[in-house]
């Protein structure tokens, strides 16, 4: 192997192993910084020797050892974690002299302490921002420049950001555990979040972007894949996973050849990957499963179920997802879901029903800069043949938007209305 | 990126109708399986039945004829695949060599598998239902 290649070779090692060997070390020391900086040393040694020796047999559990013998090396020199080492010695005494430990055995510890990890990193106590640059970092195994190219944003601030975060949760004591009962679920929430954040991210890519943007969705897909195997009880975790997989089936489909964007009904659902949809309905399934009211995520998945098992648009059910929208507007009401439900209302039972929500939407003070609430209005009023009423929404929702293309489609919507 | 894995167990190709891996075979694989799926990168897998029950359909000057199976001067057939979502080829490879085929002989060929933006504009465009609209403008989110 040339030098090049063996370097890929590691770095692909390191996109493996590095989350559960951080998490496996973050339960001895009990602080994720430290761990990673542990984490970071036992890389290095890898980048040193594996040119040599070859990649190991068992790549995880060398970086392991090597971690944590440099930990020891480490607090020789620094005596207020003396505690720590005495820790480490005894977990190192029980691999000494034996043979390697079984692998199903440490699987399972592995496991638990990913968990541990996942909700150290996504701790309320941290902004979004925070949460999602600790998480991409520590569990995605990105690098600070891969991070701020992923989000627009320079370098340096993630780095900031990322220093500070540790800093935190070192300041609040946030224990290295999974939360427990009631805990469980609020926290869960924060986890979800900023998975779905990484996600829309993603999602929000255009043509021409780097390809670290659209990869989000593919990292967000990632890391929500290892939770449901981590928290198989949790149906929220299963409808995040459900709701991705069924968004992101439609990615191929959402832009045309030059960048321009088509929306749901128009869109080529031969261009849609059925693998994904395959894969969103299972995890639906599981989901629902687990018994018990719909969460939001579930909720939401289920309507993109709705759209993906239609083989055109216009087999779509609107009843079903008029009615699902009723529920998530009880669960997770804002003025989006509203709008979503109106639009729902009108396909399901004609532009009236939905126009009746829309109408008394108007005075919603938060949706009066949303250039969709009067673009759905024109639309209801157009297929009511209140044609002079139609254009004036289309012209206002024209003025209201910053995309051109949008604002072009819209100027023409106002312009057949004659 | 996806990647197809795709498993060339030695000698499958003159296994007989009906074979199947044994136990120790099949709880090793599913201990690797479980690994992919715990990782987050699975995204299908499937074994195939040997090639004594199945057939080839063979092309020349455009015209299909219909052998079936075994084939003899088959020396390679795959056996089964596994469809992962990685980062990387090198990341492929790394999960590809963590199989856990025991004391036989195997290759698992690792094969990119082709993305639609991967295509050129013509071809991209060729694909597309000839009465595909584009955009109507109805100001729904996609």
């Amino acid at each position: 192997m040339t030098a090049p290649d063996t370097r890929r070779a590691i770095d692909a090692v390191w996109r493996i192993e590095s989350a559960r060997l951080i998490a496996g070390l973050a339960r001895i020391v009990r602080d994720v910084g430290v761990a990673e900086d542990l984490a970071q040393d036992a890389l290095v040694a890898a980048l040193q020797q594996w040119p040599e020796s070859g990649v190991p047999r068992n790549p995880g559990a060398w970086l392991m050892a090597t971690a944590k013998h440099r930990a020891i090396d480490r607090w020789r020199r620094q005596e207020r974690l003396g505690r720590k080492i005495e820790e480490l010695g005894q977990d190192l005494e029980g691999e000494r002299g034996g043979t390697p430990p079984d692998f199903d055995a440490v699987l399972e510890e592995v496991g638990d302490d990913l968990l541990r990890l996942i909700f150290t990193a996504c701790h309320p106590v941290l902004s979004p921002e925070a949460r999602v640059a600790l998480t991409l970092r520590l569990l995605g195994g990105l690098t600070t420049e891969e991070i701020a190219r992923a989000f627009l944003v320079p370098a340096p601030t993630i780095a900031q950001r990322i220093v500070r975060a540790k800093r935190t949760l070192n300041a609040a004591h946030v224990p290295f555990e999974v939360p427990e009962g009631a805990e469980l679920t609020a926290r869960l929430a924060s986890v979800l979040e900023v998975i779905y954040l990484v996600f829309n991210e993603g999602y929000a890519a255009t043509a021409g972007d780097d390809w670290l943007r659209p990869a989000l969705c593919e990292e967000a897909l990632r890391l929500g894949r290892i939770l449901a195997e981590l928290a198989p009880r949790e149906p929220e975790v299963h409808g995040l996973v459900a709701l991705m997989e069924l968004q992101a089936s439609r990615f191929r489909a959402r832009t045309g050849p030059a960048g321009t964007p088509i929306l749901l009904p128009d869109q080529d659902r031969t261009r849609w990957d059925y693998l994904l949809i395959r894969r969103g309905l299972a995890a639906l399934q599981r989901a629902e499963k687990l018994g018990g009211a719909l969460g939001p995520y579930t909720l939401q998945a289920a309507i993109a179920a709705c759209h993906a098992r239609a083989r055109t648009a216009a087999e779509t059910d609107w009843e079903r997802i008029a009615a699902l929208y009723d529920a998530l507007s009880q669960l997770a009401p804002s003025p989006v879901v509203e709008l979503n439900r109106a639009v729902a209302l009108a396909m399901a039972f004609g532009p009236a029903a939905g126009l009746e929500l829309v109408d008394a939407l108007t005075a919603e003070p938060s949706l009066q800069g949303y250039h969709l609430l009067p673009s759905v209005r024109g639309d209801l009023l157009a297929k009511l043949g209140r044609r002079d009423e139609a254009r004036g929404e289309f012209e206002r929702a024209a003025a209201l938007t910053q995309n051109i293309r949008e604002r072009t489609m819209l100027l023409e919507r106002a312009a057949a209305c004659g | 990126m996806r990647f197809m894995l795709l498993m060339i167990p030695k000698g499958y190709e003159q296994a007989a109708p009906g074979a199947m891996p044994d136990a120790a075979t099949v709880a090793a694989m599913g201990k690797y399986n479980e690994s992919l799926q715990q990782a987050g990168v699975l995204l299908a897998l499937d074994g195939l039945h040997p090639p004594s029950m199945g057939a080839r359909v063979s092309f020349s000057g455009g015209k299909p004829k219909v052998i079936d199976g075994p084939f003899s001067e088959a020396k390679e057939v795959i056996g089964g695949y596994w469809l992962i979502q990685v980062r990387s080829k090198e990341e492929a490879i790394e999960w590809a060599s963590r199989c856990p085929v025991g004391d036989d002989d195997a290759v698992i060929e690792v094969r990119q598998v082709q993305e639609f933006s991967d295509f050129p504009d013509d071809v991209q465009e060729a694909a597309a239902p000839a009465d595909r609209q584009g955009p109507a403008g109805r100001g729904r989110s996609a």
